[in-house]
């Protein structure tokens, strides 16, 4: 199936939850924030929430800024 | 030295008056020394798309010690006030920190703010419970409204950010100083050296942040530590006092005893 992650499609497998694709990218969990379909992913949900066909995901981190 | 001066913000005691950030450094060593050398203890970090096919990027929290240093995200480069909530509600959950320096920009070449935005989203976040430290101008119109909206303190721009030019509006900065005495004002923005915060400071300020006069300079540690002077000395000028500014001379030596 297909997602919008960081604003570009990707095919990604079905039956997978946020938790698991975090796992998949090879990202730090306690680094990164989710926001699925606009609205925030809490890190202890990501278990349990499966993305679906059409989702957009935003996976941001914290970089340098004033 | 005076005996309890703290910062306080929304209830929390500071001993710096100096924020700074973490964007523009040389590297990221260089971004330490400056953050060590500063004194500060604040440090400001923006919220951004993780690169997912660049995987070597390092970590910019893997240089900045979470024991030291208070992160307090922004929400830079956002255009409405949707989108600054949505930043700020992201960064609450990676830090799991309620504060948050919110923009909500209206210009792309200046980067002014829109003070509209930014009375709605502050308005929003103080309700959800963030503490809000809202960056603006120095209009005291807003500045009010800000504060009715909950904003922890007010952070008008001395200049473009990242301009370099320190305080342009000396009139409309110090009526903003003398009209708001419910949340400390830090001066945000456009600081180019030291001198320009002691001035800041001066005027009775309660903090500065900056990020380009530091990340910019050639010798960047030095720099951040001529500003935690800067600070310094400006803030104790203020406490302690300034003598009069007058037209004429007034001599600082005896007339009498003159040799003729």
């Amino acid at each position: 199936m297909q997602i919008v992650l960081n604003g570009e499609k990707k095919e990604i497998s079905e039956n997978i939850s946020l938790k698991q694709l975090i796992d998949k990218l090879e990202l730090k969990q306690e680094r990164v924030a989710l926001e699925l379909n606009k609205t925030v992913a809490r890190r202890k949900d990501w278990a349990e929430i499966m993305l679906k066909d059409g989702d957009q995901l935003e996976i941001v981190h914290f970089v340098g800024g004033g | 030295m005076v005996k309890s001066d703290k910062l306080v913000i929304a209830g929390r005691e500071f001993n710096s008056r100096l924020m700074i950030g973490t964007g523009k450094y040389p590297s990221n060593e260089a971004m330490v020394e400056a953050h060590n050398r500063s004194g500060a203890e604040i440090v400001t970090v923006a919220v951004r798309r993780v690169n997912i096919s660049d995987r070597s990027q390092e970590s910019l929290l893997d240089y900045i010690d979470l024991k030291k240093f208070m992160l307090l995200p922004n929400t830079a480069a956002c255009y409405t006030a949707e989108e600054a909530i949505r930043t700020a509600h992201l960064a609450r959950e990676v830090l799991d920190t309620p504060w948050v320096k919110l923009e909500v920009i209206g210009d792309e070449k200046t980067l002014f703010p829109d003070n509209e935005g930014l009375v709605a989203a502050t308005k929003a976040l103080s309700k959800e419970g963030f503490i809000v430290l809202p960056y603006f101008n120095d209009d005291l119109v807003t500045a009010r409204k800000l504060i009715d909206a909950g904003a922890a303190a007010i952070m008008p721009l001395a200049a473009p950010i990242g301009s370099g030019l320190g305080i342009q509006n000396f009139t409309t900065m110090r009526i903003l100083r003398e009209m708001i005495t419910s949340v400390p004002i830090i001066v945000d923005a456009g600081v180019g050296t030291a001198s320009d915060v002691a001035i800041a400071m001066e005027m009775g300020m309660d903090a500065v942040l900056l990020n380009t006069a530091i990340a910019s300079a050639k010798d960047v540690g030095a720099m951040a530590e001529a500003m935690k002077l800067g600070i310094q000395a400006g803030r104790l000028a203020y406490l302690a006092g300034r003598m009069p500014r007058k037209l004429y001379a007034s001599a600082s030596s005896p007339l009498d005893g003159l040799i003729k």
